[in-house]
């Protein structure tokens, strides 16, 4: 079975021109502003990563019809629940009959300073030596995956140049599915938009993307 | 994975926009209850500290926005040396201006030149450089500029204003990991006068994502 996204636009057609908003304002309700807060404050707690989050936005049947924080509303909420920090019924009437799941710490106000200046570095030691150098020409993997992954469609089964060197990362792909961090050298992998998009594409066009080394195959 | 689906199906107006469109429709009170129903959920429990969502709120309004990114253009369009740090490691060099964490952790800078734009996008999601530009815009969330700029940067740059020569290469980057990307826009002509706070006043947050050029001073 297929992992089903349906976050993956990059290359569809169909979606229109870009517009964009004469309110240029971050927040469009106050709503809003509480759910970026909330998801914040609750990533804080660690009980899933950032990786997690993306897996369960970007799954959401509906993901196509509701706006950018209807999305993380709902993200949220799935999480809350499948991590077992609150019962559907309980989101439903909005109080807690339940006894709640025992937190050690949680985010408070006088930490949100340092916290989000400090961020969650995902540089880690190398434990292999990179597979791939600068300039060496790669091709992306072809076959879907039944997890979630950080290689787009739009990229699979492509001939690139390995373009820039980052050191090793958390692995955004095992690191969604709950398997740990599973470093990986992680590089800029660019491509002529040829390649991508066919022979009418403009020359003069690239596009690169961030790629994990399992990501790769030598040319 | 998903398959490409008829262009139809997503012909319907941009549905970012829908809630502000209709201010006080009834499904805005409803995901109003939603959302205020979650906060006191999670607050019950003893999960979120109230006054720290207000931190965090007041923290991307006020305090962290693409001025940032403006002061670290200005630095490097008057300081070779600063550019040059910023080019070799651009975590390092936006940390010595007090910038730093959650969204920023690994920064890496794009000098755009007359030969060369760079434009950023996150085609999975909305990935983008928080520390240096603060939350994105709602239309670099769209899934018009997510799945366009990547296929038509040139049609996408249109719609912006943007007409570039057409013997200027175009990279975009997608942000698909975390590493995080900050366009160096080019310096307008006729700045050399300025300092450095005039010189911030002119780039734009679309100018440091790539969608946009620094102002002139004329355009002030």
């Amino acid at each position: 079975m297929p992992y089903m996204t349906h976050g993956d636009l990059g290359g569809r057609q169909g979606f229109g021109p870009v517009v964009q908003d004469a309110d240029d304002s971050l927040f469009h309700a106050p709503w809003e502003s509480r759910v970026l807060a909330l998801t914040l404050a609750m990533g804080a707690l660690g009980r899933w990563n950032i990786d997690m989050m993306r897996a369960a936005r970007e799954t959401l049947p509906d993901y196509l019809k509701l706006s950018y924080y209807q999305i993380w509303l709902s993200g949220l909420e799935k999480l809350l629940v499948a991590k077992g920090l609150v019962t559907s019924d309980e989101l439903a009437v909005g109080h807690a009959p339940h006894p709640h799941t025992p937190i050690d710490q949680i985010l408070m106000a006088d930490q949100v300073p340092a916290k989000l200046a400090k961020g969650s570095p995902t540089t880690r030691p190398p434990i292999a030596p990179a597979r791939y150098r600068l300039g060496q020409t790669v091709v992306t993997r072809a076959a879907p995956v039944d997890h979630p992954t950080r290689l787009p469609a739009y990229l699979r089964g492509k001939t690139g140049i390995i373009d820039r060197i980052h050191g090793c990362h958390v692995f955004a792909d095992s690191h969604a599915q709950g398997l740990g961090e599973d470093p990986q050298w992680l590089y800029t992998v660019v491509f002529e938009a040829r390649e991508l998009w066919g022979a009418k594409a403009a020359a003069g066009h690239r596009v690169s993307f961030d790629a994990w080394q399992p990501y790769l195959e030598p040319a | 994975m998903e398959t490409e689906q008829d262009p139809a199906h997503h012909a319907h107006p941009d549905h970012e926009h829908a809630d502000h469109d209709h201010p006080g429709h009834s499904e805005l009170s409803e995901i109003e209850r939603r959302v205020r129903a979650l906060e006191t959920l999670l607050t019950q429990k003893g999960y979120v500290d109230p006054a720290a969502l207000d931190v965090l709120i007041d923290t991307y309004q006020t305090k962290i926005g693409p001025r940032n990114g403006a002061r670290v253009v200005a630095r490097a369009w008057v300081d070779s040396d600063y550019r040059d740090r910023l080019l070799r490691d651009a975590t390092a060099a936006i940390a010595e201006l007090g910038y730093s964490g959650r969204q920023g952790e690994h920064m890496i800078a794009l000098q755009n030149t007359p030969t060369r734009h760079n434009i950023v996008v996150c085609t999975l999601c909305s990935c983008y450089p928080w520390p240096v530009l603060g939350l994105p815009p709602v239309w670099y969330k769209s899934a018009p500029y997510r799945s366009r700029v990547v296929r038509d940067p040139r049609g996408v740059l249109r719609e912006f204003g943007v007409t570039l020569p057409s013997d200027t290469e175009i990279r975009v980057w997608d942000s698909t990991a975390d590493v995080r990307y900050l366009v160096i826009p080019e310096r307008p002509a006729g700045t050399d006068g300025l300092d450095e706070a005039a010189l911030s006043a002119l780039v734009t947050r679309d100018s440091m994502i790539g969608t946009g050029l620094a102002r002139t001073p004329a355009e002030m």
